[in-house]
């Protein structure tokens, strides 16, 4: 079943052109890299699929619809930058998220939360910059959605709770949902992705099962990117 | 992460090598139940369809078998065990005699080779 489609997608800032003709299809049930090198389109793609830019043309659909009010409900999303208010305390940003999302699960997240050794009745901007963002991934993973896009999710984690954070992306996974992953940190999630989708110059360059590339080249998925986008 | 799996082969094929190698050793006996596409998943470190394509792969060879309900369970024919076993033995052999190959050692030299290592006349060479 397709949960995302994106038609002839382009996005121009100015006259600069972000994002050029993207067609695209992710189906349920798989976890996607969405890999390319700075200003590659990145962002910008994932900020289109979740309403925040308007394309320039083409369309994206998500379940078959196009980007609105419902497609926001089932898509849970994970910024590269933070939007939550740093002055409030875990507890309540996780109470604000109940009130916020039908599908924001706090029994998952307090879990979490304890697995990580967060205690909830600290301020968020008391804590460090790699807790901050394992509270936001943890809030975002914590919905029960059917698309997870996650913009450099683990790139200020420690390797040891990147493990956590990964295992707890598997063990949350479900066949009716997808993830897709935009990061920089190939290969520490490379072993977790179906697919990967590398963007190049606003264009896609490649979109294509990580283990068919991987017979195909006799390479890593990391070692593959490194050679296509050689400096 | 125990799991020790290389980037730079496909994870289904590694998958199905550190299984049947499992059922070799004789840490899963004829007949077990195997865990959970997920929980091997969770073990592995790995996407469960990639799990799950690895576990059809070894159904299809009839290492392993389905029953609808109640899971996936090892092979009962212990023939098929052994016939995988010396297969992969070969494998090993042929790679290792290549290996030597390589230093210039031929085949005879190799064997004889061998036989003093495991008499323990080489000791040197053991302790490394």
């Amino acid at each position: 079943m397709i949960l995302l489609e994106c038609k002839e997608l382009t996005k121009k800032y100015g006259n600069r052109t972000a994002l050029s003709n993207i067609n695209l299809q992710i189906e349920s049930g798989h976890i996607i890299g969405l890999l390319g090198p700075n200003g590659s389109g990145k962002t910008t793609l994932i900020k289109l699929i979740n309403g925040l830019l308007e394309p320039d043309s083409g369309t994206v659909c998500i379940n078959g619809k196009p980007v609105g009010v419902e497609s926001k409900s089932v898509i849970s999303y994970l910024p590269d930058h933070t939007y939550l208010n740093g002055s409030m305390r875990v507890r309540d940003i996780m109470d604000f998220f109940d009130d916020f999302y039908e599908d924001f699960d706090s029994m998952r997240a307090y879990d979490m939360l304890a697995k990580l050794q967060i205690n909830p009745n600290h301020k968020l901007k008391t804590l460090s910059k790699g807790t901050q963002e394992k509270v936001q991934l943890i809030l975002v993973m914590s919905r029960r959605a059917r698309l997870y896009i996650l913009d450099e999710p683990i790139a200020g984690v420690d390797p040891a709770a990147r493990d956590y954070i990964l295992g707890t992306i598997l063990s949350n996974y479900e066949e009716t949902a997808s993830i897709l992953i935009s990061t920089h940190l190939i290969s520490d999630i490379e072993n977790i992705l179906d697919e990967v989708i590398f963007i190049q110059n606003g264009m896609l360059r490649t979109h294509a099962s990580v283990d068919d590339l991987r017979q195909k080249e006799h390479k890593s998925i990391d070692t593959i990117f490194r050679e296509v986008f050689k400096c | 992460m125990s799991w020790n799996l290389d980037s730079d082969r496909p994870i289904f094929i590694q998958i199905i090598e550190k299984i049947q190698m499992d059922i070799i050793s004789g840490l899963y006996h004829p007949g077990d139940k195997l865990p959970s596409v997920r929980d091997l998943a969770q073990e592995a470190s790995v996407n469960p369809n990639t799990m799950q394509k690895a576990l059809s792969e070894l159904e299809r060879t009839r290492l392993v078998y389905s029953l609808r309900t109640s899971g996936r369970f090892i092979t009962e024919d212990t023939a098929m065990i052994e016939h995988l076993k010396s297969e992969l033995a070969k494998e090993i052999i042929a790679q290792f005699l290549s290996n030597m190959q390589k230093l210039g050692i031929q085949k005879e030299e190799a064997i004889s080779l061998i036989s003093e290592i495991s008499k323990g006349d080489c000791h040197d060479t053991v302790r490394m």
